[in-house]
């Protein structure tokens, strides 16, 4: 046992970070390799919160298994649903009516900040700043009242149906929603001041652990991870789905491929989905907020796969069906697992500081590691 | 233009860092953002909305009536088998032997949340609640019998 | 003004009539104890309460608010429940030197009171080389940071030990440097001798830029020796979960804890006598109505008002910047602080010789 020797062979430490470690945000277990303060080698052991749930949704129907989807991300559990729900509307060639394509639209965007700001807070946290994590979380309590109230529940809402969604929006959906928009775009500039242009936050973050365009390409990494290396992978923007090719927003994209831009590409998203939700909330078309299903969902034989870009990256569900009530397989391409494979090639050679920044600034969740 | 760029760095850290400090230092000085909620101690005034899933209740009416056909639906809908319906045979007016429901077993451990079952059925038997403190100190008492002793089903409900 | 000379002279006069000279010392020596250890306690208690308030404010929070009025007795509570916890020492530490660390933290952070003026007269120890002592004492901090983390057969404790090591001993260099622009100005290592010597202004507005310089210098630095963030190499929480104190638990970590408190007090004290006058009032030149009027603040006051807000701007500091890393921590120190240092010292030489300070 290598960890039990606590040393290499050159003489070099072994460490285990997690996994009970306040910088992993989660069960992650890393065994590094440290020189002195420089990390030699990074290798993440994963299966401490592994729920098997590709196996337990086979055994599920059609209705159900959605609502496993929300454990995995538990962050952007809405656009996991939304993939989820958009496999199934794909296997039974089911179009969406279009308030409830707005809505979904809407939801994920408001996922999507709330995940964003929540990670703002977690990466100052890392590089050691405590308080941008509280502010942090007035924000995000707001987009969770507003999920309450029109979805019923704060984090694991499996509010996606095949069809729609499984409630029309509360009447003081609008306001409330509007008002969230006014106060994020009020606070922003305040989130810039604690911790974007704060010089420490810059020099702990700029030129540190690059992943280069090829390099981003080749691990497969997606989201904002990719898009800071200049890979083009927005599927919003590549792959519309659900009427976002009708919204006029910009693909975040850096070309530096170092912490720090991978931070500026999320603040600008955040303000991206802020422009989005504004240019939906005044215009979300009347009509039903779910197609007409049958109660039991027969998916015909075949195999269907879909994608979405979560907070994190490219979400894809491959669903293979016999024809059944429930699916033959399921598989889930998770972001957060290709984009931490990508950790150990982009922290060699970096300070172990340096290895708590870079992890804060891929945004892992670590359910969706390991599902 | 060496020395420049050396004090003009520091300057710029300088100033970047005091407006952090001034950020919180507003923050210190205005109480009124304070956001906190003093949660055991706000219950009186804490409203939930109406969408809120907090469990799966039965309403029953006055005459301890409820809606439960016990057809199974819920059952059948609820991807963890939180619920378990036990039938019984029951003679009606009319003299005829019809299923009816004897007990609604509810697993609140294992219940997630999902509002499927609310969605399956047929006759609206069952509800959300938007109760949320459910901690107890034996896990036998989140199994729950969601239909009261002696209820019957309200007429007219098929 | 009023004094606490009267009070002390009229103890040491009646000790020395009742008692021989020698018992007469050892039951002042006692006092002095008794009285420091009480000081150490009520410090502790205030500072930690203070800075979880501090912190609470800032982050939109209320912070402690359920033990006594306003949660102002939360601490007394933390170090009950501390005390009454189990001392562990894990297996596989070295025992001796795992149980000393701790001690040695806290008695090198006693030490430190000796010279500190804590109002007119009233001084445990006024020593002709005070502030010497202070620079002297202070590093000793490291040593028990050192044994802890080594003591502790973890390599996270290891690891911090090492960021400590390397941090303090770059520091000290910057702070040693700033008081020394203090000393050069004043002209004496006295601590009571510097206090008097600010009767008519404070250094800091009695000499000109440098002595700024020399203060913003000094409060960096005072930061960073007192291992507190932006400069919490040692403890590192999100790199190294604890640093040297991982493994501690109990009275062994309060004290630890304690110490750290106690030394960010005394670096808050050090820098208040050197640059804001100690417990001198607020006097400008020979604006004499306005002088007199300060004067009748207790001296007690002026000390522990200009302490608390030094200690204020740390917590300030730790509450609103993210962490450095340990070679940005020293690139800092090496290239920029000391040199600016080096060339702040040479200019108030220049002015201490041509006497442009007031």
């Amino acid at each position: 046992m290598v960890e039990e020797i606590g040393t290499t062979d050159e003489g070099d430490l072994i460490i285990n970070i997690g996994p009970q470690h306040p910088a992993t945000h989660g069960v992650l277990h890393l065994v590094i390799t440290l020189n002195g303060e420089t990390v030699r080698k990074v290798e993440p052991h994963l299966g401490y919160i592994h729920r098997s749930i590709e196996k337990m949704c086979e055994s599920l129907s059609y209705r159900q298994f959605i609502y496993s989807t929300s454990r995995m991300d538990y962050l952007s559990s809405h656009i996991n649903n939304h993939c989820c729900a958009m496999t199934v509307e794909k296997g039974l060639q089911l179009e969406v009516p279009e308030r409830a394509a707005v809505i979904r639209i809407l939801m994920d965007e408001l996922t999507r900040i709330a995940s964003h700001v929540l990670w703002w807070g977690a990466m100052a946290m890392d590089i050691g700043a405590f308080t941008p994590f509280f502010h942090a979380f007035r924000e995000r309590e707001m987009i969770n009242d507003i999920m309450e109230e029109t979805c019923g529940a704060r984090l694991t809402m499996n509010y996606m149906v095949p069809g729609g969604v499984q409630f029309d929006l509360h009447p003081n959906f609008h306001r409330r929603v509007k008002a969230f928009v006014k106060q994020l775009r009020n606070k922003l500039p305040e989130y810039d001041e604690l911790v974007t242009h704060n010089a420490i936050f810059k020099s702990r973050t700029k030129g540190v652990g690059i992943l280069s365009k090829e390099d981003a390409i080749s691990y497969g990494c997606s989201g904002p991870t990719a898009r800071a290396s200049g890979v083009d992978c927005d599927i919003r923007k590549t792959y519309p789905y659900e009427g976002y090719e009708k919204l006029q927003f910009e693909q975040a994209m850096s070309t530096d491929g170092d912490t720090y831009s991978r931070y500026l590409v999320r603040m600008v998203e955040m303000r991206q989905s802020l422009s989005i939700i504004e240019q939906l909330i005044d215009n979300i078309p009347e009509g039903d907020f779910q197609a007409k299903t049958k109660a039991v969902l027969k998916l015909p034989k075949g195999e269907f796969y879909s994608r979405v870009e979560t907070a994190r990256g490219e979400f894809g569900v491959y669903i293979v069906s016999e024809g059944g009530t429930t699916p033959y397989r399921i598989k889930f391409r998770s972001p957060g697992f290709s984009n931490l494979s990508a950790l150990d090639h982009t922290v060699r050679g970096q300070k172990i500081g340096d290895l708590v920044a870079i992890m804060g600034s891929f945004d892992l969740v670590i359910p969706d590691i390991d599902r | 233009m060496f020395l420049k760029d050396y004090f003009n760095d520091i300057a710029q850290a300088v100033g970047s860092l005091l407006s952090g400090m001034r950020r919180t230092g507003y923050y210190f000085t205005h109480h009124k953002e304070i956001i906190t909620e003093q949660y055991p101690d706000n219950r009186a005034t804490l409203v939930l909305p109406e969408r809120f899933r907090g469990e799966v209740v039965m309403p029953h009416n006055g005459q301890n009536e409820h809606r439960c056909t016990g057809c199974t639906a819920c059952e059948l809908a609820c991807p963890n088998g939180t619920i378990k319906i036990v039938t019984k045979f029951e003679l009606n007016a009319e003299g005829k032997r019809k299923k009816a429901v004897d007990a609604f077993v509810y697993h609140l451990e294992l219940c997630t949340m999902c509002n499927l079952c609310i969605q399956a059925c047929p006759t609206d038997a069952i509800k959300m609640a938007q109760s949320f403190e459910h901690s107890v100190y034996d896990r036998s008492q989140l199994t729950k019998i969601l239909n009261k002793p002696e209820s019957k089903l309200q007429e007219g409900v098929e | 003004m009023w004094s606490f000379s009267k009070l002390t002279d009229l103890i040491h006069a009646w000790l020395y009539e009742t008692f021989s000279p020698a018992w007469a010392l050892a039951l002042e020596m006692v006092m002095v104890g008794v009285a420091a250890i009480g000081l150490f306690a009520m410090l502790g208690l205030v500072l930690v309460i203070m800075e979880r308030k501090v912190s609470a404010y800032m982050q939109i929070r209320l912070g402690p608010n359920r033990v006594g009025p306003k949660g102002m007795l939360q601490s007394l509570a933390d170090t009950l429940k501390l005390l009454v916890k189990e001392g562990m020492t894990p297996n596989g530490v070295d025992r001796v030197l795992f149980n000393l660390a701790p001690l040695v933290a806290m008695i090198a952070a006693m030490l430190l009171l000796a010279p500190i003026a804590f109002a007119k007269d009233f001084q445990i120890w006024d020593l002709n080389i005070g502030v010497l002592y202070i620079t002297a004492i202070s590093s000793l901090n490291v040593i028990a940071i050192l044994m802890a983390g080594w003591s502790s057969n973890n390599k996270y404790s290891l690891l911090g030990a090492m960021r400590s090591g390397a941090q303090i001993v770059s520091y000290e260099l910057s702070a040693g440097l700033s008081i020394l622009t203090i000393v050069v100005l004043s002209g004496s290592l006295q601590i009571s001798d510097i206090v008097t010597s600010q009767s008519n202004g404070w250094w800091i507005f009695k000499g000109h830029i440098p002595a700024i310089i020399a203060f913003v210098i000094f409060l960096i630095a005072a930061t960073a020796e007192t291992n507190r963030a932006p400069f919490d190499m040692a403890e590192a929480e999100s790199e190294l979960t604890g640093g040297f104190h991982t493994e501690y638990s109990g009275m062994k970590f309060a004290l630890f804890f304690l110490a750290e408190y106690i030394n960010v007090f005394v670096v808050c004290a050090v820098g208040a006598t050197l640059f804001l006058g100690g417990w001198m009032p607020l006097h400008i030149g020979s604006l004499d109505w306005f002088n007199h009027a300060m004067d009748y603040i207790p001296s007690s006051i002026w000390f522990f008002g200009k302490t608390f807000f030094l200690i204020f701007v740390m917590m300030w500091f730790r509450w609103t910047f993210p962490r450095l890393r340990i070679d940005q921590l020293l690139t800092l120190e090496w290239k920029y602080l000391l040199p600016i240092g080096m060339v702040n010292i040479l200019l108030v030489t220049v002015i201490a010789i041509l006497k442009w300070h007031f």
